[in-house]
C-alpha cells in the first residue's frame, strides 16, 4: 500500500473499520445482484464492485453536517454514510420503509438525516445541485463541505464545466470526487475524451486538483482528508480524481461487448478489498479470525435487511400523487 | 369609503417597475432571498427589470452569473434545498431549454423522488413571447410545455398587480414556481396602488364580465383579448374575459363556471396550436362542461412556424384581436 506515508499511524481499529466498510458494500451488492435475478429488485441496478475504496476512503473523513451528492451507482456511498442496509434494501425493493419511501429505488437513495442529497441518475445533473448547496453554505458563512461524486462520463457534460467554473469563480466549498472507472457505460474514456487526464481539466478552472489510486483505500483516504481539510479551511473547491475500475457490468442489462475479459481480470488483481486485506494480514494488524467475524456480522446484517425488505409494505395506490407537491399545512 | 381615502394615491407604474418592486420587497422581507442570473447585476437585467438592485443589495444577493443556464438554475435548486429562497432569472424561455434537465429532472422531481425529505422552494423568472422582432430563438411561448410538468407551478402575471404581487407568494411556496413575463408587457404602464402587495397564485380572474361568450387567456394575450372584447361589445356581444394567471395548476372551477354561464368559449394562447395549453383547457371543458356548451369550442393560437423576423410575419404568427373577434363570431354563429 502506497500512502501510509501520508497517514503513518494507521491504527488496527481504523484498518478494521476500512475493511468492514468495503466488505459491507461488496457483500451487500452481491446480495443485491442475487435479489435482482430473483426479480425482488427491478429497474436498473448499478453495482459499485471494484470501486469501494473511493466511497470508503472519502465519506468517513466528512463531518455529520457536510453534504453528499451522489450518482445512480450510490449504494456504497449510502451505506458508508450511515443509511442502514435495511432502509437501502427496502428502497431497492420499492417498499415504503425504504430510505426514499420506496419512490426512488436503487438510483435515488436519499436521506435527510445524514445530508445525503440523493443518487442523481442524469449524468452530470448532480454537479449544479452541489454548487447550489455549497452556495447556500457560503452565503451563510457556514463551514460545511459538499462532496459531489460523479463518474468520468460526467466530465463530457456541459454541466461539469459550468459547475467547476462556478465553484472556482465564486469560491464555493465543494469537494469534487471524480470516480474515473474508465467507462461511461460502454464508452471508454479514450473514445470520449481528447484529454484523458481528467484531473488536469480542473486546472483550467483554477481548481486545486490531484489524482489518486482509487483502488487503494489508504491513498484515497489520505487524499480525501487533505482535500476536505483544504475545502473547509479555504472555503474553496477541490478536485479529486480517483482512478478506479468497475468489475461488473454497467448495469444488469450490460453484455460488456466493449471490453476484454483480460482487461477486467487484470484490474481484478488490483481489487481494493483483497489488496487491503492481504496488506493488513501481512502487517499482522488483523487476525484472520477477526475478518471471519466481520464477514459473519455482515452476513447477519444482510439477512436482517432482506427480512426487513421482504416484510416491508407497498405504498397504497391511494397515495400515488402525494409529495408531487408539499403536503398542505393545516 | 373612508378606508380608501386613507390609502396612498396610486402611482403610475410600468410592469417592469412592478416586477422590480416585487424583487426589492422580497429581498427586504427575507434575507434568504437572492437574485441570480445572466446580467441581472451590472447590466441591470436583459429587460432592465433588476436595474439599480445591485447598488442597493450588493453582488452577493444580486448575483451575475456566467452563461451557464443549467449550472446556475441547478445552483438555485441546490441552494433552495439547503434553505435559501433563490430567484433565478433566465433571460428568455428559449434559453431555459438549456436548463430543462435541472428544472424537470431535479426541481420538479426531488420532492417525490426523495419521499418528501427534500423540497425545492425556488422561483424561476423568465421572459416569454414574441413581438419585438427577435426572431425564432428569442420569441417563443413555451410556458405551456412547463405547465405539462407535475411538481412545479407555472404563473403568468398579466397585470401590474400580479407582476407586483405574485413573486412573494411564489417565494413562500414550498415548491418550485416558474413565472413567465411576456416581453410585450414590460413597458405597459398604469396606476398601481402604492401599497400593492402579495396576491394569490392559484385562482383565475375575471377581467371583464360578460354573458355571451368566455374568452380564456393569459399573459401577453390578455390585453389583445380585452381589446377584442371591446370590439365585440360594439357589436352587441358581451364577452367574459378569463385571465388564467396560474397555468399549473389550472383553476378549473373559475374556467368552468364562466363557460357554464356563457355556454361558449374561445381559448387564446400564444403557444403553438398542436399540443397546446389551449388544447388542455378545451379538453377540460369537454370533460367538465360538455352538456353546457351551445357551440363547438375554438382556439386562437400561434401559427405552427418558428417565429419569423419581419414584423408583418411575426404579427401574423401570433394571436391578434382581429383573430379573436373572428373566432368569437364563428362560435356565436355571427359570421359575415
Amino acid at each position: 500500500m502506497s500512502a501510509t506515508i501520508d497517514k503513518p499511524r494507521l491504527s488496527r481499529t481504523h484498518a478494521l473499520d476500512l475493511l468492514r466498510h468495503m466488505l459491507r458494500i461488496r457483500r451487500f451488492e452481491e446480495k443485491c445482484a442475487e435479489l435482482y435475478t430473483q426479480e425482488k429488485i427491478r429497474g436498473f441496478l448499478h453495482l459499485y464492485d471494484g470501486e469501494e475504496a473511493v466511497a470508503v476512503g472519502v465519506i468517513p473523513v466528512l463531518e455529520a453536517h457536510d453534504r453528499i451528492v451522489a450518482t445512480y451507482r450510490e449504494h456504497g456511498h449510502a451505506l458508508v454514510r450511515g443509511i442502514t442496509m435495511k432502509a437501502a434494501l427496502a428502497e431497492m425493493y420499492g417498499k415504503q420503509e425504504g430510505c426514499s419511501g420506496g419512490r426512488g429505488g436503487s438510483m435515488h437513495l436519499f436521506d435527510r438525516a445524514t445530508n445525503f442529497c440523493g443518487g442523481n441518475a442524469v449524468v452530470g445533473g448532480g454537479l449544479p445541485l452541489a454548487i447550489g448547496l455549497a452556495l447556500a453554505d457560503h452565503m451563510r458563512k457556514e463551514k460545511i463541505v459538499t462532496a459531489c461524486f460523479f463518474g468520468d462520463g460526467a466530465v463530457a457534460e456541459g454541466e461539469f464545466h459550468e459547475s467547476l467554473n462556478l465553484a472556482a469563480l465564486w469560491g464555493l466549498p465543494v469537494l469534487f470526487i471524480c470516480e474515473n472507472n474508465l467507462y461511461a457505460m460502454g464508452t471508454a474514456l479514450a473514445v470520449a475524451q481528447s484529454e484523458t487526464d481528467l484531473h488536469a481539466k480542473a486546472a483550467c478552472y483554477r481548481l486545486a486538483s490531484e489524482a489518486v489510486d482509487g483502488m487503494d483505500v489508504i491513498a484515497v483516504e489520505a487524499a480525501a482528508r487533505r482535500a476536505a481539510q483544504a475545502v473547509r479551511e479555504t472555503g474553496k473547491p477541490y478536485f479529486l480524481e480517483c482512478r478506479t475500475y468497475r468489475f461488473r457490468a454497467h448495469s444488469m442489462f450490460d453484455a460488456q461487448l466493449y471490453r476484454d475479459k483480460a482487461e477486467v481480470e487484470a484490474w481484478r488483481e488490483k481489487d481494493p478489498i483483497s489488496r487491503f486485506r492481504n496488506w493488513v494480514a501481512a502487517a499482522h494488524m488483523v487476525h484472520p479470525d477477526e475478518i471471519a467475524r466481520i464477514e459473519s456480522e455482515i452476513a447477519g446484517e444482510i439477512a436482517e435487511a432482506v427480512a426487513f425488505a421482504e416484510a416491508g409494505t407497498w405504498e397504497p395506490v391511494e397515495t400515488l400523487t402525494r409529495f408531487t407537491y408539499a403536503p398542505k399545512t393545516v | 369609503m373612508q378606508q380608501d381615502q386613507a390609502r396612498p394615491a396610486p402611482q403610475e407604474t410600468t410592469y417592469r417597475e412592478a416586477v422590480r418592486a416585487a424583487i426589492r420587497d422580497a429581498m427586504q422581507r427575507d434575507e434568504r432571498v437572492f437574485l441570480m442570473g445572466e446580467d441581472v447585476g451590472r447590466y441591470g437585467g436583459c429587460y432592465a427589470v433588476s436595474k439599480g438592485l445591485l447598488a442597493e443589495f450588493g453582488p452577493k444577493r444580486i448575483r451575475d452569473t456566467p452563461l451557464s443556464e443549467s449550472g446556475f438554475t441547478g445552483a438555485g435548486i441546490g441552494a433552495a434545498m439547503a434553505g435559501m429562497r433563490p430567484i433565478v432569472e433566465v433571460m428568455t424561455v428559449n434559453f431555459s431549454l438549456l436548463a430543462l434537465d435541472q428544472i424537470l429532472n431535479n426541481a420538479a422531481s426531488i420532492r417525490s423522488m426523495s419521499g418528501n425529505q427534500f423540497g425545492v422552494p425556488l422561483v424561476i423568472r423568465m421572459a416569454t413571447g414574441a413581438g419585438r422582432q427577435l426572431a425564432a430563438q428569442h420569441s417563443h411561448s413555451l410556458e405551456g410545455w412547463y405547465a405539462h410538468i407535475p411538481g412545479i407551478k407555472v404563473l403568468a402575471p398579466a397585470t401590474l398587480e400580479d407582476a407586483r404581487g405574485m413573486l412573494w407568494t411564489a417565494l413562500e411556496d414550498p415548491d418550485p414556481v416558474l413565472i413567465f413575463e411576456n416581453i410585450m408587457l414590460y413597458n405597459m404602464s398604469g396606476p398601481l396602488a402604492a401599497d400593492a402587495g402579495p396576491v394569490d397564485i392559484d385562482k383565475a380572474a375575471i377581467r371583464r364580465a360578460g354573458r355571451d361568450i368566455s374568452l380564456i387567456t393569459y399573459g401577453g394575450s390578455l390585453f389583445k383579448t380585452l381589446e377584442a372584447a371591446t370590439q365585440l361589445a360594439a357589436e352587441g356581444v358581451e364577452a367574459e374575459v378569463v385571465d388564467l394567471r396560474s397555468l399549473r395548476p389550472l383553476d378549473d372551477e373559475t374556467i368552468v363556471a364562466s363557460v357554464r354561464k356563457t355556454r361558449r368559449a374561445v381559448v387564446i394562447d400564444e403557444g403553438w396550436r398542436s399540443g397546446s395549453l389551449a388544447a388542455e383547457i378545451c379538453m377540460r371543458l369537454v370533460e367538465q362542461a360538455f352538456f353546457d356548451l351551445d357551440a363547438p369550442l375554438a382556439r386562437v393560437c400561434s401559427e405552427e412556424v418558428p417565429i419569423p423576423y419581419p414584423s408583418h410575419l411575426e404579427q401574423a404568427a401570433i394571436p391578434q384581436a382581429t383573430k379573436i373577434v373572428a373566432a368569437a363570431k364563428r362560435v356565436l354563429g355571427r359570421e359575415g
